[in-house]
């Protein structure tokens, strides 16, 4: 077994127990709501995290990939009547291939132009969602999708549920870590760093992009039916171009290329909104300015601040004096 | 069928100014300082609603009204500046683009909250009996938005060839690094692209609110069709940007009037993503040309 694989189980490990115990310290049901919402989120930022933090490819329309697995597993099992299982393979399915046929020619597209490709695709997505009244019940949403149940148990309880994301988010999660650590991981970092000098070391590019392109999306698609099979609604709202922006601000604000990054904030935005109910209407005033005041003084995301809260514990550890401009940028 | 198109060519046209505009008001911040303004938007939707709310509260004229409109959205253009990008201005631009996005949210929240959730219009600017036009009928005000589009872009294009701070703007353009060691004072220029932006896409917002109506959420979809134009002509060419918003007008009326008015809103984003595919750097982009 390789060295850093036996640590990355430790570090899931870790994780999955932090998972676990997260609902006993809640006060009380409602919040376990918010949690299943936010591992859902998570889960999107971790595949989104590999695509934009690792490999430096943007993506402003992952919501698209996010609602196409929502909505196909909610047409497959009701509308055609076959079983969860089947819809939501389908439903990830569908995502990893919509993602291989859109990714082939969008990914030689760079900077701005991948931006504003991947956010056309996306804002097409949504009209067409809009629109297909027939198939997707338009505006209004699509009703009647059935609970989750695999294998005779059906997750009724929000808890149930909350353990089961818990469970898939750890797996994600450890899936993630050991990617970047294999040789898989190697390239992309090498592609983010500079193209030419990755093609010079032989690495495929196409042939990455595309990959990690695909897993995102199927990584979006598995939030998607898990998504669909937890409010049993879902409506073309919840996957527009702001729902891809929000995706784009967790890994960024959570700071790029950290798994545990990503994660925190994607908890962190699903969460805010909740904390910022008692303050009525000017909640979205409140919630451009955290947005700004984050970039503005954690310029390395959450990971990077926690980073540099970790450095000085140690340097006062060791009873010397904090450098000047070190990890300093801590809100 | 002929009457149809041309009814088309000008709807498509006068909503095209706006995209054009606000494609220009992109194109000018990106050229200036490398960034992609995310709330461009805002600051066209800004443009319409202080009309609007200028001539209702002060009870001001309507070209009053519009002119101080436009020149407060310019202030809230440079104090963004000021107060947001200026202190992070050695971020990842990443992070750049992350805090207009905050800008944008406040932006339309304070929108919200001032002015409420409804629709609101604005008069005309001038007349309304339809002008017959090829067997079109021409709202008066499509021939406003046309004609004050094309003198603002003359007036630019005046400004960038033969004005001291243009020339120093265009200079930022070139090479940042260059132009500071000539003496330029990139921060200002930053400050002035930040501004003029603002007012372009604030003119763009007051000539479209007498056709299209205006509320505190319609910039999102105004930008992103004004980030598709820049795009669309080729990112840093601010004339391509003016020729590419007009495009993206034209295909969604006609697409609106001959296919289905519900897609309107797809059909640009559908051929702006077939001609990334084979033209990877737009229309008017030089090909390979990476701006750093």
């Amino acid at each position: 077994m390789r060295p850093w694989y036996a640590r990355n189980l430790a570090k899931a490990a870790f994780f999955a127990t932090a998972l676990f115990l997260a609902p006993f310290f809640l006060p009380n049901e409602y919040y376990i709501n918010i949690l299943i919402l936010g591992g859902i989120n998570a889960l999107i930022a971790l595949g989104l995290n590999l695509l934009l933090g690792y490999a430096g490819q943007i993506s402003l329309g992952h919501a698209a990939f996010f609602g196409l697995a929502a909505y196909a597993t909610a047409v497959a099992t009701t509308r055609l009547g076959l079983p969860i299982p089947v819809g939501m393979g389908l439903g990830v399915s569908l995502s990893a291939l919509v993602a291989w046929l859109i990714g082939m020619p969008t990914l030689r597209l760079r900077g701005h132009y991948l931006a504003m490709a991947t956010l056309g695709f996306g804002i097409i997505v949504h009209i067409v969602m809009n629109e297909t009244v027939e198939v997707t019940g338009g505006p209004s949403g699509f009703v009647g999708i059935p609970r989750l149940a695999l294998l005779g148990f059906s997750f009724d309880s929000d808890r149930s549920y909350y353990y089961l994301v818990a469970a898939v988010l750890a797996l994600a999660a450890l899936f993630s870590l050991n990617l970047i650590d294999s040789r898989v991981g190697r390239a992309l970092r090498a592609i983010h760093t500079s193209e030419s000098a990755a093609q010079t070391a032989g690495v495929d590019i196409a042939g990455y992009k595309l990959f990690v392109f695909v897993l995102s999306a199927a990584f979006a698609g598995v939030a998607g039916v898990l998504y669909a099979h937890f409010l049993c609604f879902v409506a073309p709202s919840s996957f527009g171009f702001h729902f891809s922006v929000q995706l784009v601000v967790m890994v960024v604000l959570g700071g790029m290329a950290s798994v545990w990054g990503a994660m925190a904030g994607a908890f962190f935005l699903t969460a805010l909104p909740e904390a910022l109910r008692g303050f009525e209407e000017v909640d979205i005033l409140i919630y451009g300015a955290i947005l700004v005041a984050c970039v503005m003084y954690m310029p390395m995301g959450m990971a990077g601040a926690a980073a540099g809260v970790w450095r000085r514990i140690g340097r006062l550890r060791r009873g010397r004096v904090p450098g000047q401009g070190e990890g300093g940028h801590v809100g | 069928m002929f009457a149809a198109a041309a009814q088309y060519l000008v709807s498509g046209l006068t909503v095209g100014a706006t995209y054009g505009l606000t494609g220009l008001g992109f194109t000018m911040i990106f050229n200036t300082t490398g960034i992609i303004n995310f709330a461009q938007g805002e600051f066209v939707m800004l443009g319409g609603m202080m009309s609007v709310f200028f001539r209702t509260w002060l009870g001001l004229d309507l070209f009053s009204a519009i002119l101080l409109a436009v020149a407060v959205t310019a202030l809230v253009g440079a104090a963004m500046e000021r107060l947001t990008i200026r202190p992070i201005q050695g971020s990842s631009p990443i992070n750049l683009v992350i805090a207009t996005i905050g800008v944008s949210i406040l932006i339309r929240g304070a929108a919200m909250l001032l002015w409420g959730k409804d629709t609101f219009s604005l008069p005309p600017f001038g007349g309304t009996a339809p002008i017959p036009l090829f067997g079109a009928a021409v709202q008066p005000q499509s021939l406003w938005a046309l004609a004050i589009t094309l003198a603002l872009l003359t007036a630019l294009k005046l400004f960038f060839s033969a004005s001291i701070h243009g020339k120093a703007m265009l200079a930022c353009a070139c090479n940042r690094k260059a132009a500071h060691l000539m003496g330029i004072s990139v921060a200002r220029m930053s400050l002035f692209s930040f501004a003029l932006s603002a007012f372009t896409g604030a003119v763009g917002g007051a000539i479209l609110a007498p056709i299209t109506m205006t509320s505190y959420d319609v910039g999102m979809m105004l930008g992103l069709k004004g980030f598709a134009a820049c795009i669309l002509g080729g990112l840093g060419n601010p004339f391509g940007a003016a020729v590419g918003g007009l495009l993206i007008g034209i295909m969604e009326s006609f697409g609106a009037g001959y296919v289905s008015s519900a897609y309107k809103d797809a059909f640009a984003f559908v051929v702006l993503l077939l001609l990334l595919f084979v033209r990877p750097s737009g229309l008017f982009g030089k090909s390979g040309a990476e701006r750093v």
